[in-house]
């Protein structure tokens, strides 16, 4: 094969003249993780109301929530980013339009790859949390009524407490889903991690150190946030109580 | 950008749906066809009692889970025709075309998300019946074949179908190596005639349409098929 | 998951298998006449190199060119019924597609440096263009000091993008760059607003600007910042698939027939929408044509 590998590339100074190639990629990973947290809190937040919404005894709200996680649920992402980033602002009044389009980067980008993934997420939180909350006896619903709770009581004090222990381990793998979707962003103008290392590779014709390089972070990163969540797990577990297990779609 | 023109998406919807759509479809039949098999087989070598079977299998299973589609994407695109070479012994890249690159990458990476779904079908089985195969007279490969693989794709099958509308909506992820499916198809035209807007926003919602059709399809699927368990 | 042995084993049947050539074919051409195919990398909107025209099919200048080579290929093997297959590129696919053998030839509008010589070959330059940019007039940006601090944009994979890169950390502009994926998705960028200016060659440039809804709101910086030859691209080190290229290009140049090739793109109207690019042959392109070169040094095009 006719190859230069060249493994000390990454310690050499990076085209801006700064910095190494290392530096450029941790610079990379710093916009991953900012973009799937930001992102993640959208997710928790709006899934989280929308979750509940999907198990309330009204039928129209039931129906918004389902036609909220259907459309969110049936469009790529990278789709939905596009929508974000290059339809969205052309809509808006040319004002508001304008400012958007303005922003400097790399708020530009980051901005809509939050809304995005944010509301990508949500609907996969949505869903996750739904079935948690279905998945608890309906026996404790009544008992909380019962006991004289109003119904957001209920929810607050009785079903969600317990139906986000439920699925904590499906919202780890949503949120390893949602770090690596954070790549997706490259498409418009993010320079996340994936997009560092094709520069690097554009830069240098360094194609297998880039990726290599790249592909091991998101290992690290994977193996971590899973120890995290573990650690989550084990320590607002209720003694004596198994969840049962809540199947989750995939990426 | 002015006023919007949407006559830009009758103008080209022969080029958006009989180059872009049967690209995707294509893509995403044979991707999850391949997928599907090759996932079993990491699957049965996931739950084999090998370690040198289970071992490769795992670790293949979860690099695939934890790295980025458009990473993998990336990687096999340029990485495909020296794994090519190297397999058939060949002193130079074999040339895999676009077509054939797209989906061994696709295939490649949903057989790690499909080997997940059909180990929790294989596992679903209850171990007794095996035994009665072997009871039986029956060897391992027969068992899996007449026993178990039938109950588990069956039981599997809406999962199973749920994750290839993923692999559909995944598929458009070629866009960035400037590949003619259907979103490809769609953002050429748009960046020719500068309607973003219009094309964007049609691409959007026929993935919609497809997709939420397919949806709803499994879920009565999943219906019929409780019914005669 | 690979077994060596096995891989090892396959290797050397495959090795037995193929049958020694009589006519002792080497490398692409060889690989051409096994597989009845030939693979060209195309762009998307390279204009009027190598972009999607009104019926979708790919044309300009670069493909005419093209085609040409691979007449010239079709007679080396005896196969007038060799398959043209297309394969799309983008600036920042096309140098490891070649790498790796996706693509034979690569017709667009790749610029030849010395740093790219060492990952693949180039064939006779058949243009030489400058490095320039383009912004909207109301910006009134004359300069590159205007842009300090302002956000431009460039198609990634290109030398335009690695001079402004390594400008801006040398100059301490504070300039944001946004990488695109294709020409005409960067020129969207300056036409919607979000980037103040874009960096190209120029005649990518004067195409983008002639071709878009308004062509007067736009301005091209009047100082070119470096020289770019462009040439088809082709694997590295393969000798006789690049003679037949560089024998089929300098024979269509020094014919005199490139002319009307060039006249056909630049100074008549083209495809999709019917423009006139009106750019006549430079003194550089001329002298170029008359004495083909293929080489990658900036200096002997100035």
């Amino acid at each position: 094969m006719n190859y230069n590998w060249n493994w000390r590339i990454f310690w050499e100074v990076s085209a801006d003249g700064r910095n190494s190639w290392m530096m450029t990629l941790v610079h990379g990973l710093g916009w991953t993780l900012a973009t799937a947290l930001c992102a993640g809190i959208i997710a928790l937040v709006i899934g989280s109301a929308i979750g509940v919404i999907r198990t309330t005894p009204n039928r129209w709200a039931v129906r918004l929530g389902n036609g909220y996680v259907e459309i969110f649920r049936n469009i790529p992402l990278l789709v939905q980013l596009f929508l974000w980033f290059f339809v969205l602002p052309e809509v808006l009044p040319k004002a508001f339009g304008d400012w958007i389009k303005g922003m400097t980067p790399p708020w530009a980008s980051f901005v809509p790859a939050v809304i995005g993934l944010g509301l990508f997420t949500s609907s996969r939180v949505a869903e996750q949390v739904r079935a948690g909350i279905q998945a608890l006896p309906r026996g404790q619903l009544l008992a909380g009524t019962a006991m004289g709770l109003t119904l957001s009581q209920v929810y607050r004090y009785v079903l969600l407490p317990m139906a986000y222990r439920i699925i904590l381990p499906p919202l780890t793998s949503e949120t390893m889903n949602l770090i690596k979707n954070t790549s997706v962003a490259l498409t418009i103008g993010l320079i996340e991690l994936t997009a560092a290392a094709r520069s690097m590779q554009e830069f240098t014709f360094q194609v297998f150190e880039a990726f290599t390089a790249a592909t091991v972070i998101y290992i690290i990163v994977n193996l971590i946030v899973v120890t995290i969540m573990r650690w989550v797990e084990k320590h607002v577990a209720v003694p004596g109580f198994i969840g049962p297990v809540v199947a989750g779609g995939a990426h | 950008m002015g006023a919007f023109d949407f006559g830009v998406i009758e103008r080209s919807l022969s080029y958006l749906f009989l180059d872009g759509m049967t690209f995707t479809l294509k893509l995403t039949a044979m991707a999850a066809l391949g997928g599907i098999v090759f996932g079993t087989l990491l699957a049965m070598m996931r739950l084999s009692s090998h370690r040198w079977l289970s071992l490769p299998a795992t670790a293949y299973v979860n690099l695939m889970r934890s790295i980025p589609l458009l990473l993998v994407i990336f990687w096999f695109y340029f990485l495909v025709p020296y794994i090519g070479g190297w397999i058939t012994g060949a002193n130079r890249p074999m040339q895999v075309g676009a077509f054939m690159s797209s989906v061994i990458t696709f295939m490649m990476f949903e057989a790690a998300y499909y080997s997940e779904i059909m180990r929790a079908g294989i596992q679903s089985i209850a171990r007794g019946q095996v035994w009665a195969g072997y009871a039986l007279g029956l060897n391992y490969w027969q068992s899996m074949k007449e026993i178990v693989l039938p109950q588990a794709f069956r039981n599997m099958l809406p999962i199973l179908l749920t994750q290839t509308i993923i692999l559909f909506q995944d598929t458009s992820l070629v866009y960035v190596l400037s590949i003619t499916d259907f979103l490809g198809a769609a953002s050429k035209i748009a960046q020719r005639d500068g309607r973003l807007v219009e094309m964007y926003s049609f691409a959007a919602l026929v993935y919609f349409v497809v997709s939420f059709a397919l949806s709803y399809t499994v879920k009565r699927l999943q219906h019929r098929i409780a019914i005669v368990r | 998951m690979f077994n060596p042995r096995i891989l090892l084993a396959l290797a050397v049947s495959a090795g037995l298998a193929t049958p020694a050539l009589a006519q002792g074919l080497t490398g692409t051409l060889k690989k051409i006449q096994e597989s009845g195919q030939i693979t060209i990398g195309h762009r998307d909107s390279s204009i009027p190199f190598s972009y999607y025209d009104d019926k979708q099919q790919v044309v300009g200048y670069a493909m005419d060119i093209c085609m040409n080579a691979v007449n010239a290929v079709k007679a080396e093997l005896k196969m007038p019924n060799l398959k043209v297959v297309l394969n799309p590129v983008t600036s920042a696919t096309r140098i490891p597609l070649i790498a790796n053998g996706t693509i034979d030839l690569e017709c667009g509008s790749t610029t030849n440096n010395l740093d790219r010589e060492k990952q693949v070959g180039f064939t006779n330059t058949y243009f030489v263009t400058a490095n320039r940019y383009v912004v909207k007039k109301a910006s009134k940006v004359k300069s590159l000091a205007d842009l300090k601090g302002k956000t431009v944009v460039s198609t990634s994979g290109t030398t335009n993008i690695k001079w402004l890169t390594e400008e801006n950390g040398k100059q301490n502009m504070g300039m944001s760059i946004i990488p695109a994926k294709d020409h005409a998705e960067a020129f969207l960028m300056v036409e919607t607003g979000r980037a103040e200016a874009f960096f190209m060659d120029d005649i990518l440039l004067y195409s983008l600007v002639a071709s878009s809804k308004s062509p007067g709101d736009y301005e091209i910086g009047s100082e070119a910042y470096s020289v770019e030859p462009y040439a088809a691209m082709m694997p590295r080190e393969d000798p006789a698939f690049a003679k037949v290229i560089n024998t089929a290009t300098a024979n269509l140049y020094k014919s005199g027939a490139i002319n009307a090739i060039y006249e056909k793109w630049f100074l008549k109207p083209i495809p999709p929408k019917g423009i006139t690019l009106n750019v006549p042959m430079s003194p550089q392109l001329k002298k170029v044509l008359a004495t083909p070169t293929n080489s990658g040094e900036p200096a002997e095009y100035k």
